[in-house]
Formats: C-alpha cells, sequence, structure tokens
C-alpha cells in the first residue's frame, strides 16, 4: 500500500522546516501545503484543533503536530537514515538539547524583533547566551549528532535562517559571539535536504517586517 | 550487574513525582537527594547545569534531565511494565497530550489559582476548555494509558494530586465530577492505584506551601 503523506506549513517556519528536512532526509515522498496563517483553512482546523498551528503531518490520513513529535514520529516510522542516536543515553542527550533550543532559542528570538529598550537587550542576551551553551555543547564535533547530521543539529539549524532578522533588528552579530556555531551552521547548509528545506534570510527579513507592522511593533 | 541510579528531587515538585512514579511502576531501587531550591547541592548544579533544577536521574553517574526526557530513557532502559505505546502514532499522541499539559493546561490552571474577579472568570473558561480536551482523550478509558498507568498518566499525575489543593485553597472547584465524570474518575482511579499512593507529598504541607505561594496575588479584603 502506498503512504499518503501531507504536510501542512508554511514557508518561514522554522518548525515547518524541521519536518521538511526530516522528510528530506528519510526520502519520503508528501504532498506539501502552503498553509495562510492569517486565514487558517478548514482542513488546517481540522487537522489541529487544538493549537491550529502547523506544523501537521498527515499520515495515511491521521494527523501528528508539534514538530519535534512529528520527527520522532517520522524517525519511528521510516527507519533509514535515522536521526536520533539508537544508545538511550545519546537520545535523552538529543532530546534534552533539542527541547532547550524549543525553551531559550525560539523565545528569545522572537522577543529580539517583536520588543524594543530594555525588554529587547534582554532577549538579545538570552538568546545569545542559549547560544552560546550549544556552542559549547556543540564543541568540536561536526555536528551534534556526532559524523553525521541528526536530531539536534535538525531541530536548530532552520533559526539560522532567521538570523538576519534578528540580527538586523537587535543590531548585532552571532557570528561575533558564536563563531563555531556559525561555522556548524554553514557546513549544515551543505547538506541537501537543509538547503532546499530552508526559507531564503533576506525573505525572512522582508517577512519579519510585515509582523512587525500587522503587530505594530516599530 | 549493579545499576547504580539516583533521583534528585525536592518533596513537592510535581515533575520529579513523574520520576517517581516511573521508577515505582517498573520496580527499580534507587537512592533519593532531596534538594533544597533555595540551597542548591553542588551535585546538583553539576548535574543539571543548564537548568539548574530537579528532577535529575543519575544512571551509573550519568546525568538525564526534564522529566519527560527521564520516562521515555527509563521506558527504553527497563523492558517491563512498558510506559509508552508501541505503536509510533499512539506514542505520537502521548507526547502531544503530554505537552499540551505542561505548555497549556498547567499554566492554565495557574491562572485560575492566582487570578481574582474577572480575570479569574476569564482564567476559569480557559482552563475548563484545557480540561475539556483531558475529558474527551479518556473517552472508553480507564487510564490515558488504556487499562493500566502509562506515559500519559503520569505526565498528567499533577492533576490528580494538584488540582484538589489548589481548589481547597482557592476555593473554588475545577474539576466538577458532573461536567468531567471521566477526569474525575480518573483522578480517583489514579490516586489510588497502590504505586501512586505510597508516592504523594503529604497534603497539609502542600496546602500551605501553595497557600503562600497564592498570597502575593491575592488582594486583601479588609
Amino acid at each position: 500500500m502506498l503512504d499518503e503523506v501531507i504536510l501542512l506549513d508554511a514557508y518561514f517556519s522554522m518548525f515547518g522546516m524541521r519536518v521538511r528536512i526530516a522528510l528530506a532526509e528519510k526520502g519520503v515522498e508528501y504532498e506539501y501545503r502552503e498553509q495562510n496563517l492569517l486565514n487558517k483553512g478548514q482542513y488546517l482546523l481540522e487537522m489541529n484543533p487544538i493549537h491550529k498551528k502547523i506544523p501537521v503531518l498527515i499520515h495515511n490520513g491521521k494527523p501528528i503536530c508539534e514538530s519535534l513529535i512529528i520527527v520522532e514520529y517520522i524517525d519511528e516510522v521510516w527507519k533509514n537514515n535515522p536521526l536520533l542516536p539508537s544508545d538511550p543515553y545519546q537520545r535523552a542527550q538529543a532530546r534534552f538539547w533539542a527541547d532547550f533550543i524549543d525553551k531559550k532559542v525560539n523565545d528569545a528570538g522572537k522577543r529580539i524583533w517583536y520588543m524594543k529598550g530594555e525588554q529587547q537587550q534582554a532577549a538579545k542576551e538570552e538568546f545569545i547566551e542559549a547560544l552560546q551553551l550549544l556552542e559549547t555543547e556543540l564543541g568540536d564535533k561536526p555536528y551534534f549528532g556526532g559524523d553525521k547530521f541528526g536530531f539536534v543539529d535538525l531541530a536548530l539549524i532552520p533559526f539560522y535562517c532567521w538570523f538576519h532578522a534578528y540580527e538586523t533588528f537587535g543590531n548585532f552579530s552571532t557570528e561575533e559571539h558564536c563563531p563555531k556555531l556559525i561555522e556548524w551552521a554553514e557546513r549544515c547548509e551543505k547538506i541537501e535536504s537543509v538547503s532546499k528545506s530552508l526559507a531564503c534570510p533576506i525573505k525572512v527579513y522582508e517577512f519579519v517586517l510585515i509582523l512587525k507592522k500587522k503587530y505594530g511593533v516599530k | 550487574m549493579g545499576e547504580e541510579l539516583k533521583l534528585f528531587r525536592t518533596w513537592s515538585s510535581r515533575y520529579a513525582l513523574r520520576v517517581v512514579h516511573a521508577l515505582k511502576i517498573k520496580d527499580l531501587e534507587y537512592e533519593t537527594i532531596f534538594e533544597d531550591i533555595k540551597n542548591k547541592s553542588t551535585s546538583l548544579l553539576e548535574y543539571n547545569p543548564i537548568h539548574k533544577k530537579v528532577p535529575v536521574l543519575v544512571h551509573n553517574g550519568k546525568p538525564i534531565c526534564e522529566s519527560l526526557v527521564i520516562l521515555e530513557y527509563i521506558d527504553e532502559i527497563w523492558k517491563q511494565s512498558p510506559l509508552l505505546p508501541q505503536d509510533p502514532y499512539e506514542k505520537a499522541m502521548a507526547r502531544f497530550w503530554a505537552k499540551f499539559g505542561d505548555d497549556k493546561v498547567m499554566p492554565s490552571i495557574w491562572s485560575v489559582f492566582i487570578s481574582q474577579r474577572k480575570d479569574q472568570e476569564e482564567a476559569i473558561a480557559q482552563a475548563a476548555g484545557n480540561l475539556k480536551f483531558l475529558e474527551e482523550q479518556l473517552t472508553g478509558k480507564k487510564f490515558f494509558g488504556g487499562e493500566t498507568i502509562g506515559y500519559l498518566d503520569i505526565a498528567f499525575g499533577w492533576v490528580a494530586n494538584l488540582i484538589s489543593i489548589l481548589e481547597e485553597i482557592a476555593d473554588l472547584k475545577l474539576v466538577d465530577a458532573e461536567i468531567f465524570p471521566l477526569l474525575s474518575a480518573w483522578m480517583n482511579n489514579f490516586s489510588d492505584h497502590p504505586v501512586i499512593n505510597e508516592c504523594w507529598p503529604p497534603r497539609d504541607k502542600m496546602v500551605e506551601k501553595f497557600k503562600a505561594m497564592r498570597e502575593p496575588y491575592v488582594e486583601k479584603v479588609a
């Protein structure tokens, strides 16, 4: 029986990018459906009634929501090219760091373009601190997964295409604070699944301009 | 082979309690280290330098942090009494609802607890909406895990333990048995289960603790 895989997503979403990368890493054929988040379609609302958000992966009619949960699902269903380590302790570390990225990088990043003044400054400091912790965790390894691109790399790399927007609005340089992390990001970008899944940083910046206008953020 | 298991916890942490429950279900022996949050031990800070929080499970000297990550680790190492479903879709659903519990349900319950008057009314409506999703998940089931306690029941343990304490302090009823019959029944079934029952923190101490936490938010009535 042929698998039917549909991805409800939005071009600029880092969370959607995670799923795109995972599906590409596994070589899974799927139908991509770009969603209008300002005018959410009925199908999205049916498939994710709880959060009404993307990404949603629909596998043979059954929806899975929340990007890291979707990626773990993909890893369990399609066993080729594993994303998570096989060792339980390494898996726990990978999950820990993916959770850290969600809690620390995502939230601070958003506040950089959404806030001003002291709040923005605080967000910048938190963001840089989070990246520096990640850089320490990376150490001398080519990827967080070791020799191979893996779960934590996938969890973090989509934020890289948002760095230009964060840096411009926050007036700072990530490379200045985390040069090794930028090297890692450039290494990841050479991977086909990553390069074809990430949004263009200039377009992201323009998108954030629209968002700022929409939310009345100067 | 001697397994060395240590759990860093506090007496009241609902996150640490998840790990306590899981270790009990798996029938595992371990050493407990109780932490004082105002005076964290050097060991805790070494084992969890990023978040500096409990729980931390240390297995043969290697630390695992974040309660839900710990649950999955325990389930992968010790195969008896499985916590997570085997089917990938069911597993994804369990993980989804556990995250929903932490990200949405808990903050909404907390909002009810610390707000008053109109804010509280709005908070109650929000919390009730979230609890309705949990109620629906229990359709046809005794536990979220089915016939036996599983990962999601443990993740929601705080619902069974903490909500009635908050209700008592704030003098309101959030989980009304008439509106949430399945959730109310689950709270009793879960709490009364021998594996869970023995591990609850002392109720009077919990009431005292959460009353103190609520103090700054409550306007004094003259």
